[in-house]
């Protein structure tokens, strides 16, 4: 089971590659997500500023009171300004209300946006890329980045914008009232500039490995429910619970010094205000002392100052967000920039026939790895059969997926009456072209839903024939017949009744190209004897390739060819190739050696 | 022949099903509505399972508390000492017109001071307190994470079957998740809280009697307004957990399965699909975050309301003499310090809703019990098992009333390799199953060496019971922790030594990295017989007294076949062995055959007698042999 170094895990784009600019980068241009709701948008941000200068016109009137009517003795004016502020106090709640609904509506939009377009990307992506890519990996994207992404940009940027206004606004203010203290409040400032700065660059390196981390975690949390079975059937609980311990752990720790990180910045800008306000006092004493200011003016000034206190220390907390949802963007940006290299070409398939040709094609799956299929020349007339004969591992599989462009090939050409696959639409070239694959895929959904997969339109007795001739009628005595649900996986169904629907899927497309990837593997002799009879008529009228194991399967087609060391070594008839191959011989066990023994 | 995938009856968490949509499908669901009675019996367990979480630190839980006292001693000292310096250190300041230089300034010099001490100090409690508290967190959530994970793998199959992959991920990811987000903002919130509003209304109190009473006035209006807002949360954070399944549960099968779905153009589908179930947990997220619009602006109305009262009663109190500006002053500032972190604060709580919806969720999980209970009396077996099983008069069924097993004699001595052949669907994995105690029989016993199965702990009956299953599921990391899987112990040379038995050694040798080759997500990496080589080597390697092999052939070519099958001949030897097999080639280098049919023995005998009896399985044999050439 795993044991996969860290180096390995993200398993794309490096994220130590990325530069800083390029990194905010990311996050900026997710705004089109935001374009929608740009009135939304508006209003939040207005009502927001509205809400400040409300809250901070609050100390003003504070201050006119304990002047007026206190100090002074002016009490007729204790009621109107005690008005003003009850006035001022409803509409800042208001305020906050109307912002609050605006930015709810626009922030649960922008994420699930964002993860529709995430799982459309996921989809268009090409084989190639999936196995690249653990699945936690790719989970952890679609949920817990998005909701980061999501909490900046409804909660996070906004307080960064309002809190710095704020914090602008109550300098000027404290400037105003008396600009020797405010000078002083000033330069308690640069401090927090140069620490955040800082913090940020840190933050963001421990961000990125600590969300990497919970893909990693996702990725075997998702294993071990997977294949669950084969964990229980070995009675390796206390291994995988090892190997899962050994990434939380090692999550605890990375999340740990993140906490350390976070604390000693967040401390650090709760301590800077409570000292400016020190000072503040000091010296606000003796300008009382000097007259230079009235008492009510220094009450107001450091109620003023106090205000500060709060966005300063949360300042924090949103830096920190900002971080998060930063490395959020990186890391969906490295879904949203994968390039998918299989793009639509421009021709449709009109009324295909099903002319197959393979012409000199060469297949890596890599770049710099060798060549799995090398020099494959190919010519598949409309309705023969080609049965596909190899050993295991001698890349069969990967030839058949050459044909409806699950992966391109890297040299040569493949064509369809005379298209190169790379031209049509995939849609139209993957509605030509039907496999049945080596292991079956059901998804949760009815037997019918699953079966109608290539054909949705397919009427009941299309349906009804597919299953006759995958011997799969036991699907209509399922308990609510074709429309029960086949489970997860199809795991409820037994091996071979899930290869029977799969095969009975393919059959159904009424493709041009069938391609049967050793279909019959789960099936006992006698089923598989009535498959056989039954596509003998379906291949009869398409192109197929089979690939078998077995001469029994071979039999379905016209032509045999033989794979070897990742070419064509031989074609011809069944027959032939037993007469003149040695090596097809012994693959289909026609040597009879030591069967009995 | 009948199935059906089912969520499960009393299922921990009823997730909503559309039976509108039909793609879907039917199956026997639960019920849907949270009756009242659950919901109660759902939140008694998460508040539970939220008390055995904190258990274990309720020291370390004290100890911050006494942190937390020390720093909102400190935070709040500072109002009060500000209105000190106010009243009592400026007026001598004023009078002396010395400035600080003079008599009257010490009071202010101390003061300030005594600020300046208590900003370090506050300082100083909030990073122990931040650092701390977050380790805490930390731990707590890697208990539960161990400790859920941990549960999931202990619980039977037919759980797991009914459960789905996905929602055992969201439990794990999205759930855990939200937990994670409480315990690190939550806590800190929700003590300070608590901390300040106690704080606060004393020292308000203190202060002055009656406007410490006007400022008490508003908790009931708070008190109100926070009860409804749970009342509301509870429903929509339960709806929100039980959305992101949906989310979770799709996107997870159709990455898993992406082959399938680019083959047969099903994106457009799914893509209507996961619009959908995205589109309902948006609604959820939006329902939640407007309640939120609602509550939080009106726990800072009750505030600004409360500071208004305030100030225009303490104005009047003032004029009139009766109390002072400082006092006024210093109450404000309180006032201020109570509503301004409080709108945070409810920020918080909200979170702490959220996550006891998933609590609530994970509780539901660990209450599960796994039909395949460890058993109370274990009993002992012997060190060195022989390998004899029975299945005695056993029944099994799925689903009710469709029994797959209608009652099944079989008796195989130790050492004996028996196989199963028979239509596909006729029992035989399921027999496999049982005799690896997937599930429990629901009549009669199966018995290893006289000892019935539910009488084996666990741990006994893996050592000695391995199965190959159909579905040969490869875990990310290389070819060689893949093998290593069935003897997590095993050294370098003997996972070759496994691979060469199997003849796997030459094709991962011939892989880039040989057996150090990373084999991708779910074995891509590899050939579907490839793949099945590694899971074959990774049984031999556990080398248990008991092997099952469920179709473990049925993707080779031939040659590689006749390989296995003799290796087979050494390595089942002696062991027990049943062979589950549509290949009669491996079939026949077993001692014994049965050839089921619904369930039923219809045939048993040595396979080289049975051919010449004309039987089922001589029509197999006819049949195989065509196959062939
Ligand atoms: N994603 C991949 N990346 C790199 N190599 C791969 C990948 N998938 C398969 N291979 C290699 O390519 C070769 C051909 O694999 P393929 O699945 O086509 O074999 P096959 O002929 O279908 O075998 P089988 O009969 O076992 O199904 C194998 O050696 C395999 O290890
Ligand atoms: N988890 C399950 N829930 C409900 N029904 C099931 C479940 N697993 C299997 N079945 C049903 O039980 C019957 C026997 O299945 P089993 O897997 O034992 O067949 P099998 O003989 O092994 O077939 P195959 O040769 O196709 O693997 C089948 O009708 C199958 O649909
Ligand atoms: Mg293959």
């Amino acid at each position: 089971m795993p044991s996969e170094q860290p180096v390995q895990a993200p398993s794309i784009a490096a994220p130590s590659s990325r530069t800083t600019p390029r990194r905010s980068q990311n996050l900026w241009r997710l705004r089109p997500y935001l374009r929608p709701h740009k009135w939304r948008l508006l209003i939040m941000f207005s009502t927001a500023i509205l809400g400040v200068g409300v809250g901070l016109s609050v100390p003003l009137v504070t201050r006119a009171i304990i002047d007026g009517p206190v100090t002074r003795r002016e009490i007729d004016l204790l009621l109107p300004l005690g008005l003003l502020a009850l006035g001022l106090s409803i509409s800042e709640v208001l305020l906050v209300w109307v912002r609050r609904w605006a930015q709810s509506r626009a922030v649960s939009d922008l994420e699930a946006a964002l993860r529709n377009d995430l799982y459309i990307r996921l989809q268009a992506l090409p084989m190639e890329f999936h196995n690249r890519w653990q699945s936690g990996q790719l989970l952890s994207r679609v949920t817990a980045d998005l909701s980061t992404i999501r909490r900046f940009m409804g909660f996070g940027l906004l307080f960064l914008v309002i809190n710095i206004l704020q914090l602008v606004v109550v300098t000027v203010l404290l400037l105003r009232l008396y600009w020797p203290l405010g000078v002083v409040v000033l330069v308690a400032a640069a401090p927090i500039i140069v620490v955040s700065l800082q913090f940020e660059k840190k933050y963001l390196a421990i961000s990125r490995l600590v969300q990497d981390q919970q893909g990693d975690l996702a990725t075997r949390i998702e294993e071990s429910a997977v294949g669950f079975r084969v964990i229980k059937a070995f009675g390796r609980r206390e291994h995988v619970k090892q190997q899962f311990d050994d990434g939380a752990v090692k999550l605890y720790d990375t999340s740990v010094d993140k906490v350390r990180l976070s604390a000693r910045f967040w401390t650090f800008l709760g301590v800077i205000p409570n000292l400016t306000l020190v000072i503040v006092l000091l010296l606000g004493a003796l300008a009382v002392g000097r007259e230079a200011i009235t008492l009510g003016t220094l009450v107001a000034f450091i109620t003023l100052m106090l205000s500060l206190i709060w966005p300063v220390s949360s300042l924090g907390t949103i830096l920190a967000m900002a971080q998060e949802a930063m490395t959020s963007a990186d890391r969906i940006s490295e879904i949203l920039d994968t390039e998918s290299t299989i793009t639509d070409g421009p021709d449709e398939l009109v009324n295909p026939r099903g002319h197959l040709r393979f012409e000199n094609v060469s297949f890596r799956f890599s770049p710099d790895s060798a060549d799995v299929l090398h020099h494959i020349d190919l010519d598949l007339a409309p309705g023969t059969t080609l049965a596909l004969v190899g050993a295991t591992g001698s890349g069969k599989t990967t030839l058949t997926s050459l044909v409806p462009r699950l992966y391109d090939v890297t040299g040569g050409r493949i064509t369809i009456d005379g298209h190169d696959v790379r031209d049509l639409t995939t849609r139209s070239l993957r509605s030509a072209v039907a496999s049945a694959f080596d292991d079956p895929t059901l998804f949760s959904m009815s037997a019918r839903e699953n079966i109608t997969l290539g054909r949705p339109e397919a009427t009941e007795a299309d349906v009804q024939q597919a299953l006759e001739i995958a011997q799969a009628t036991f699907a209509n005595d399922l308990p609510w017949g074709l429309e029960t649900r086949v489970g997860e996986q199809g795991m409820s169904l037994s091996g071979g009744q899930r290869q029977r629907l799969a095969l009975a899927r393919a059959v159904l497309a009424r493709p041009s190209v069938l391609v049967l990837d050793d279909t019959l593997s789960a099936l006992d002799v006698h089923t598989e004897a009535l498959v056989e009879e039954a596509l003998r008529n379906v291949l009869a009228e398409t192109t197929g390739i089979v690939v078998a194991h077995r001469a029994s399967t071979v039999m379905l087609a016209d032509q045999v060819a033989l794979l070897e060391n990742g070419t064509i070594t031989a074609v011809g008839t069944h027959q032939e190739l037993l007469a003149t191959v040695p090596a097809y011989r012994q693959l289909l066990a026609a040597e009879e050696e030591e069967v009995h023994a | 022949m009948t199935t059906t995938q089912q969520t499960p009856h009393h299922s921990p968490d009823d997730e909503p099903e559309e039976q509108n949509d039909s793609w879907r499908g039917y199956a026997e669901e639960g019920n849907d509505e949270l009756s009242r009675a659950t919901t109660v019996r759902l939140q008694k367990h998460s508040r539970k399972l939220l008390g055995e979480l904190l258990r274990p630190y309720h020291k370390m839980i004290w100890l911050l508390v006494v942190i937390v006292l020390v720093e909102n001693g400190a935070r709040l000292a500072v109002p009060y000492l500000v209105s000190l310096g106010i009243d009592k250190g400026i007026p001598p300041i004023i009078a002396s017109k010395h400035g600080l230089a003079g008599e009257g300034s010490q009071t202010l010099v101390t003061v300030v001071l005594v600020v300046f001490a208590s900003a370090l100090i506050q300082a100083f409690a909030r990073q122990l307190f931040l650092m701390r508290s977050g380790r805490l967190g930390q731990t707590i959530l890697l208990g539960l994470r161990r400790r859920v994970f941990d549960h999931f793998q202990r619980l039977s199959p037919s759980f797991h079957d009914k459960y789905t992959s996905g929602r055992v991920i969201s439990r794990l990811t999205s759930d855990v998740d939200v937990i994670d987000e409480m315990l690190r903002t939550g806590f800190d919130g929700l003590v300070t809280a608590l901390l300040t509003l106690v704080g606060t209304a004393v020292l308000l109190l203190v202060l002055d009697l009656q406007l410490g009473l006007i400022a008490l006035l508003s908790f009931p209006a708070l008190f109100m307004i926070t009860r409804w807002f749970r009342r509301r949360s509870a429903i929509v954070y339960r709806r929100t957990r039980e959305a992101v399944v949906l989310v979770i549960v799709h996107f997870v099968e159709s990455m898993g399965g992406i082959r399938a779905v680019q083959a047969f153009r099903r994106e457009p589908r799914n893509e209507e699909i996961f619009y959908d179930v995205n589109d309902k947990y948006r609604e959820a997220n939006l329902e939640s975050f407007r309640i939120n619009a609602i509550f939080m602006p009106s726990i800072k109305g009750v505030g600004n309301i409360t500071i208004v009262a305030i100030l225009a009663y303490g104005g009047w109190q003032a004029y009139h003499g009766h109390v002072t500006v400082g006092v006024l002053t210093a109450f404000l500032l309180y006032l201020r310090q109570f509503f301004e972190p409080l709108q945070d604060i409810s920020q918080f709580y909200n979170t702490f809703l959220s996550a006891s919806a998933a609590l609530e969720k994970l509780s539901g999980v660990l209450n599960e019990k796994p039909d395949v209970a460890e058993p109370v009396k274990p009993a002992k077996p012997p060190a060195h098992t022989r390998g004899h099983l029975e299945l005695r008069d056993v029944q099994f069924q799925y689903v009710d009333g469709v029994r797959v097993l209608p009652g099944l004699q079989l008796d195989v001595p130790a050492g004996q390799t028996l196989a199963l052949v028979g239509t596909t669907g006729a029992g035989k994995t399921t027999i496999a199953k049982l005799v690896a105690r997937f599930y429990d029989p629901t009549g009669g016993h199966v018995l290893l060496d006289g000892i019935d199965l539910r009488d084996l702990t666990e741990d006994d009956l893996r050592d000695r019971v391995v199965m190959v299953t159909q579905e040969n599921f490869l875990f990310t990391g290389t070819v060689a922790d893949n093998i290593r899987f069935g003897k997590p112990t095993a050294t370098m040379d003997e996972i070759v030594d496994a691979a060469k038995v199997i003849g796997a050694h030459d094709f991962i040798m011939a892989l880039p990295d040989g057996y150090e080759t990373a084999v991708a997500k779910r074995g891509s990496r590899l050939s579907a017989g490839q793949r099945q080589l590694v899971a074959f080597a990774r049984a031999f390697l556990a080398d248990p007294a008991v092997l099952i092999l469920d179709e473990a052939t049925s993707s080779l070519d031939i040659p590689s076949e006749r390989l296995i099958q003799r290796a087979l001949r050494t390595i089942l030897d002696d062991r027990t062995a049943i062979v589950i097999a549509h290949r009669l080639s491996t079939v026949e280098t077993a001692d014994r055959v049965i050839v089921l049919e619904h369930g039923r023995i219809i045939e048993d005998g040595a396979p080289s007698t049975l051919i010449t009896t004309g039987g089922n399985y001589a029509g197999l044999h006819q049949a195989w042999e065509d196959s062939l050439a």
